[in-house]
C-alpha cells in the first residue's frame, strides 16, 4: 500500500499525539490532580491509528477503559478530552464521564467503556443501523485480550456472523489482562485462533508496525464495506504502563517495558522506515514532534484553568425528557 | 373507532403501526419471526406467544430472529439506537435480564449522562413477566422493581389492551430506554381499543375507579385483581378507589398523593416480591409526603420473599389475590 | 286496572350507557308532575343529569332506591291518578319487572349503531335515530363528537329523522380538516347532506358547529329548513381563547379537568370518565394537528374570524337563538342585537354546554321551532 506523504505524516501525527499525550497523563496524574482512573495506550498507537487511519464519519468504534488512544485516532478533540480526565465543564462529556467513559458519537466513537466486554455487542449494533440505513459505514471494537475472553465478545463475533455484519473486530492483545498473563487465561495461542469458531477470517498482526496493521485493516474495512462481513484482527502489542496508573507492575519482567522501548518502539520504526526511504524527512517528523507536543502542553494548561461543572449539572441529561 | 381487541393483539398493533409509519423502527428477539433458518415456515411462531405474528411477513429484515444471545443482541439493540435506528428488542422472559443487564443498566441506562448530554438512545425492550403459568421460579417474576431502581431507564407496566397499545407507541416514540413489561397472564384480557395510532404520556395513573373509604394504589395484573376485591368491597359498604399506576419510571406521584388526601388509608397491591419493590417505593413515598393524611398505617400486599414455585397450589399461594387485598382494606379501615 | 298508570324508566344517554345509579329523588310520592320536569338526578359512568317525566301525573310509587344502580329501561317509578289504588300499583309494578328485559351487552341490534360516509375522501362518522319528514342535523364544537347530543338526538328522533355527524378532527370522522376554517367544514357538511341524498334539513349547531350551520344556511339557503344556534360562534368576535389554548396543549388530566369545567354550569358534571375519554381522543395521532389548524383559523389572534351578522339578516327561514346566560366559552352578548325576526332564548344559570344541562327545554324550542 501507498501512503501519500500526507497520509503518512497524518499516521506519525496521530500516533505522536496519542504518544504525547498518555506520557503527560502519566506524569500529571502522579500529581494527584487527576480524579479516578486513567489506563495509558503508551505503547500501542500503531494499533489505533493504523485501523482508524481507514475510517470516516460515516464509521463507528467503540472502546474500553484504555480509550484515550481509540478517542485520538478516531478525531475527538484533544483539549476537550484533557478537560474531561480532569473532570472539567469543558470537558467532551461535560465532564461526567471521565476518562473511562469517553466518547463523543458525533465523531463515531461511541465510547470508552468501563465494563470488559462491553463495546462488541454496541459495534453489532452500530453494523447493524449501517446495514439497514444504508450509510456505507462500518463499526470497529477494540478490547483487549482479556475482553476476548468475555461471553459478551464471544455472542457478538457470533452475531456479526451470522448476521453478516460490517464489523471489525480488533483484539488488542498485550499479553495482560489487568495483572493475569493472556498466556494463562486465554485458552488458544492466538485470540485470532477464535475467528474461524465464528466463521470469520482471523488475522495476526504485529502492532509494533504501523504499516502491518494498516494493510491487515484496509482488508478488514474492504471487507465489511463492500462484503458486510466481519473480521477479527489480532494485533500483538505493548503497553508501557500498568493496567491502570498506580499499578506497580510487579507481575511484569525485570526491565521488561525498558526493552519493548527500545527495541519495539512503533514511533521509532515508523520513523525508521519512512525516513530510510525517504518518504519522508527528519525535520518534517521533528516538526510535528514539536507541535504535537505543544498542543499537549496547552490542552493541559486548559484543562487545569477551566472551571468544574456546575452543581446543576448533578440532575441534568439523565433522560432527554421526565 | 374503538373495537374490543386482545392485549395481545394491542401491542402486536402498535408494532405493526409504528413499523409502517416510521422505517427506522425495527425488532429483534428470539423467535420473534420464529424460523430463520428452518425449512419450514419464515415466521412459524411470531414470538413465543404469537404476539409478533405477520410482522415478518410484512416488513422482511427489519424483524430480525436472533441467536439465543441476549447480550450480544440486546447490546446490539442499544448500540444501534445511537447509530440511527429505533428498536424494539424482546427479551423474552424478564427472568432472562441476568444474562444481558450490563448492557441495560450500565450502557443504555447511562450513555446520555456519562456523555455529557450527547446520547441519544431510543431503544426498547419489550419483555414479558409474572406468574400464574406454572413456568416456575425462572420463567415467572415480576422483577419490574430492579429496573425502576436505574436512573436513566423507564418501565412501563400497561394493564389492559387500551394501556397496552397507547404506551407501547409512546415507547417507540420516546427518545429514552424504555423496558415495556408485558404480564403473560394478561395477553388474552380483551378491551376497547381505538384503530387508530395513540399515544399515552408516561407518569399519567389510571384512576380505574373512584372511591371514598382507602386507595389501592397497584400496576399491572394487580389491577384486575383489585377491582375484584374492590366489587366484593362494595357490599360491605366499603368503598374502594383503584389507582393503575401504568409505568414506575417515571411515577405518577401526584395522583398517589391525591388518592391518599381523598381517602386518608392507603394499600398497595404489587405481584412482584416484598424487598425493595413497587409495594416499598410507593408506602414510602406516602410517608414522607402525605404522612398527615393516613388515618391508619399504610398496609402493603405482594408475593412473599420465595422464588415462584411450581405446584400448582403453591403458585396460587405465591400470586397475591383478592382474599388478600379485601383482609388488608379491612384491616386499614379497622374492620378485621 | 286503571290505564292511566305508566311506568318511568331510566333513560338511555348516549351510546355506551347501560345503566345508571339514582343518585336522588326530586319528587316525593304524592307530587303532582308536569311533563318536563325533573324527578330524580341519575349518575352513569361519563355524566349525571335529572330525569325529566315524559308524562303528566302524580308520582304514586317511588320504585327505586336512591344509590341503586339500575340497567337501562329499569322501572324507577309510577305516575298515575290519584284514583289508582294502590293494589293496582303494585299489580302494576310485579307485571313490569316480570316481563322486563335488561339490555344485552353487545347491544347493536337496535339499530342505534353508528355509520361512516365517504365526504370528498374523507370518512364522517354519524349516527342516525328515527325517520322520516325532513330530518334535523346536530352539529358539535370544537373538541366534542356526536356524543353532545346524547340528552338531545333521541328526544328529537320521536317525531322525523335526526342526524348527528362527528366533524373532521373530531370523534371516529377522519382527522385531515383540510384548512379547517368555518368554511371548509361547512363545505364538509355540505358533502354530507349531498352523499346521503338529503335535499333539506333543519340544522342545529353548537358552539363552533353554530357557526358551521350558519355559513352553510348562507351558502347553501336552499338546503335548510331551519337553524338553531346554541351557544353559536360566528355571531361576534369574542371568544375564550384560554380555554381553546388550554384545551388543545393539556396533555394530562389534571391540566385539561380546569378548562373542560369552565364549559358546564355544574363543574360536577366534569367526571373522570369524561376527561377520561377526552384525553383518549386528544391522543389519538392526527388529531392534536387537527384541532390546532381548526383553532388557527377560526381564531387566529384571539379573535373569532369569521362574523355573519350581517348575513343572517338575509336568511328567511325560522331561526333559533339560544344562550347560556353564564357562558364562559362565548359571552351571551352575542346573542343580543339580533334581527328581531330571530327567536332568541337566554337561559339564566345555564353555561356553555346549554343543550346538556337543560335538555328539555332546548328539546321543546327545538320541536317547537321545526314543528
Amino acid at each position: 500500500m501507498q501512503l501519500s506523504k500526507d497520509e503518512l505524516l497524518r499516521a506519525y501525527r496521530m500516533m505522536k499525539s496519542i504518544r504525547e499525550f498518555e506520557e503527560r497523563l502519566h506524569v500529571e496524574f502522579a500529581t494527584g490532580e487527576i480524579p479516578g482512573f486513567v489506563h495509558l495506550y503508551a505503547g500501542e498507537e500503531a494499533s489505533a491509528t493504523g485501523v482508524c487511519m481507514h475510517l470516516d464519519d460515516r464509521d463507528k468504534i467503540a472502546s474500553n477503559h484504555r480509550g484515550h488512544g481509540h478517542s485520538i485516532a478516531k478525531g475527538c478533540d484533544i483539549d476537550a478530552m484533557m478537560a474531561e480526565i480532569y473532570g472539567k465543564a469543558t470537558g467532551l462529556c461535560a465532564g461526567k464521564g471521565g476518562s473511562m467513559h469517553i466518547a463523543d458519537l458525533g465523531k463515531g466513537m461511541m465510547g470508552a467503556n468501563g465494563i470488559v466486554g462491553g463495546g462488541p455487542p454496541l459495534v453489532c449494533g452500530a453494523a447493524l443501523a449501517a446495514k439497514q440505513l444504508g450509510t456505507g459505514g462500518v463499526a470497529v471494537a477494540f478490547f483487549g485480550d482479556g475482553a476476548s475472553n468475555q461471553g459478551t465478545t464471544m455472542e457478538s463475533l457470533n452475531l456479526a456472523s451470522v448476521w453478516n455484519l460490517p464489523a471489525i473486530f480488533v483484539v488488542e492483545n498485550n499479553g495482560y489482562a489487568e495483572a493475569t498473563s493472556s498466556k494463562y487465561s486465554v485458552a488458544c495461542d492466538d485470540a485470532a485462533d477464535r475467528a474461524s469458531a465464528f466463521n470469520m477470517p482471523g488475522v495476526v498482526v504485529d502492532g509494533h508496525d504501523f504499516f502491518a496493521v494498516y494493510e491487515a485493516a484496509g482488508e478488514a474495512v474492504r471487507r465489511a464495506r463492500e462484503d458486510s462481513a466481519p473480521t477479527l484482527i489480532e494485533v500483538k502489542i505493548n503497553r508501557y504502563y500498568g493496567h491502570f496508573e498506580g499499578d506497580a507492575q510487579t507481575y511484569r519482567g525485570k526491565d521488561e517495558v525498558k526493552i519493548l522501548r527500545e527495541t519495539k518502539d512503533c514511533l521509532d520504526k515508523f520513523r525508521d522506515k519512512v525516513t530510510s526511504a525517504s518518504l519522508l524527512e527528519k525535520g518534517e517528523l521533528d516538526a510535528v514532534d514539536a507541535d504535537v507536543a505543544q498542543i499537549i502542553d496547552d490542552s493541559v494548561d486548559r484543562a487545569k484553568a477551566a472551571d468544574k461543572p456546575p452543581v446543576s449539572e448533578l440532575m441534568t441529561d439523565v433522560y432527554i425528557s421526565y | 373507532m374503538a373495537r374490543t381487541i386482545s392485549y395481545q393483539q394491542a401491542i402486536g398493533e402498535a408494532l405493526d403501526q409504528e413499523m409502517a409509519r416510521d422505517e427506522t423502527v425495527v425488532i429483534m428477539g428470539e423467535d420473534v419471526a420464529g424460523g430463520a433458518g428452518s425449512p419450514g415456515e419464515d415466521d412459524a411462531w411470531g414470538g413465543v406467544l404469537g404476539v409478533t405474528k405477520g410482522l415478518y411477513g410484512k416488513y422482511g429484515d427489519r424483524v430480525m430472529d436472533t441467536p439465543i444471545t441476549e447480550s450480544a443482541f440486546i447490546g446490539a439493540a442499544v448500540g444501534a439506537a445511537t447509530a440511527g435506528l429505533r428498536p424494539v428488542a424482546e427479551l423474552m422472559f424478564i427472568d432472562f435480564m441476568g444474562v444481558c443487564f450490563d448492557q441495560i443498566f450500565n450502557q443504555a441506562a447511562k450513555f446520555r449522562y456519562m456523555f455529557g448530554g450527547k446520547a441519544e438512545t431510543p431503544v426498547v425492550i419489550r419483555t414479558m413477566y409474572g406468574a400464574g403459568f406454572r413456568a416456575a421460579a425462572q420463567h415467572s417474576q415480576c422483577l419490574y422493581p430492579v429496573f425502576t431502581h436505574i436512573p436513566g431507564l423507564k418501565v412501563v407496566t400497561p394493564a389492559t389492551p387500551y394501556d397496552a397499545k397507547g404506551l407501547l407507541i409512546q415507547s417507540i416514540r420516546d427518545n429514552d430506554p424504555v423496558i415495556f413489561c408485558e404480564h403473560k397472564a394478561l395477553y388474552t384480557i380483551e378491551g376497547d381499543v381505538p384503530e387508530e395510532a395513540y399515544a399515552i404520556p408516561f407518569g399519567e395513573a389510571n384512576v380505574t375507579r373512584e372511591g371514598d373509604d382507602v386507595s389501592i394504589v397497584t400496576l399491572g395484573r394487580m389491577v384486575h385483581v383489585a377491582e375484584e376485591a374492590a366489587t366484593a368491597l362494595e357490599k360491605d359498604g366499603i368503598s374502594c378507589e383503584i389507582v393503575d399506576l401504568r409505568t414506575t419510571s417515571p411515577m405518577d406521584e401526584d395522583t398517589i398523593i391525591e388518592t391518599v388526601e381523598n381517602t386518608g388509608r392507603l394499600v398497595v397491591l404489587d405481584e412482584s416480591n416484598p424487598r425493595c419493590s413497587i409495594a416499598t417505593d410507593v408506602a414510602a413515598l406516602v410517608s414522607q409526603e402525605a404522612f398527615s393524611a393516613l388515618k391508619a398505617p399504610i398496609r402493603m400486599v405482594t408475593a412473599p420473599h420465595v422464588p415462584v414455585p411450581f405446584a400448582d397450589n403453591l403458585e396460587d399461594l405465591y400470586i397475591p389475590d383478592s382474599g388478600q387485598v379485601q383482609q388488608a382494606v379491612r384491616t386499614v379501615m379497622g374492620k378485621d | 286496572m286503571s290505564e292511566s298508570i305508566r311506568a318511568l324508566c331510566m333513560p338511555k344517554w348516549g351510546l355506551s350507557m347501560k345503566e345508571g345509579t339514582v343518585a336522588a329523588w326530586l319528587m316525593d310520592e304524592g307530587d303532582e308532575v308536569s311533563p318536563g320536569d325533573e324527578v330524580m338526578d341519575v349518575e352513569t359512568e361519563k355524566i349525571s343529569s335529572a330525569v325529566e317525566s315524559p308524562d303528566g301525573g302524580v308520582l304514586r310509587r317511588r320504585v327505586a332506591e336512591e344509590g341503586e344502580t339500575l340497567p337501562v329501561g329499569a322501572i324507577l317509578g309510577v305516575l298515575a291518578d290519584e284514583d289508582a289504588s294502590d293494589a293496582d300499583i303494585d299489580a302494576f309494578v310485579e307485571e313490569f319487572q316480570a316481563n322486563y328485559v335488561p339490555p344485552a351487552d353487545d347491544e347493536e341490534d337496535t339499530g342505534t349503531a353508528t355509520e361512516v360516509v365517504e365526504v370528498s375522501g374523507r370518512s364522517i362518522r354519524y349516527l342516525k335515530r328515527g325517520q322520516d319528514g325532513v330530518p334535523v342535523i346536530l352539529v358539535h364544537g370544537f373538541g366534542g363528537d356526536l356524543n353532545n347530543w346524547l340528552f338531545n338526538h333521541e328526544a328529537l328522533a320521536a317525531k322525523r329523522a335526526v342526524y348527528a355527524l362527528d366533524l373532521p378532527g373530531h370523534g371516529s370522522s377522519d382527522k385531515d380538516v383540510g384548512e379547517g376554517s368555518v368554511a371548509a367544514l361547512a363545505g364538509v357538511l355540505a358533502g354530507f347532506l349531498d352523499a346521503l341524498g338529503i335535499d333539506k334539513a333543519h340544522f342545529v349547531g353548537h358552539s363552533l358547529g353554530g357557526a358551521i350551520v350558519l355559513k352553510t344556511a348562507i351558502d347553501h339557503p336552499g338546503k335548510t329548513a331551519s337553524l338553531t344556534l346554541i351557544g353559536s360562534a360566528g355571531l361576534g368576535p369574542d371568544i375564550n381563547d384560554s380555554y381553546l389554548s388550554g384545551f388543545i396543549s393539556a396533555e394530562r388530566r389534571k391540566d385539561l379537568k380546569p378548562h373542560v369545567e369552565q364549559l358546564f354550569s355544574d363543574p360536577a358534571l366534569v367526571t373522570r370518565q369524561l376527561i377520561n375519554d377526552l384525553l383518549a381522543f386528544k391522543r389519538i395521532d392526527g388529531v392534536q394537528a387537527a384541532l390546532e389548524t381548526i383553532k388557527a383559523a377560526f381564531a387566529p389572534d384571539g379573535c373569532q374570524a369569521l362574523i355573519m351578522r350581517d348575513e343572517i339578516e338575509k336568511l328567511d327561514i325560522p331561526i333559533l337563538v339560544v344562550w347560556g346566560s353564564g357562558d364562559q366559552i362565548i359571552p351571551v352578548s352575542h346573542s343580543e342585537g339580533l334581527p328581531s325576526s330571530l327567536r332568541v332564548e337566554v337561559m339564566g344559570g345555564q353555561g356553555h354546554m346549554v343543550q346538556m344541562e337543560a335538555a328539555s327545554e332546548i328539546n321543546k324550542l327545538i320541536d317547537d321551532l321545526i314543528g
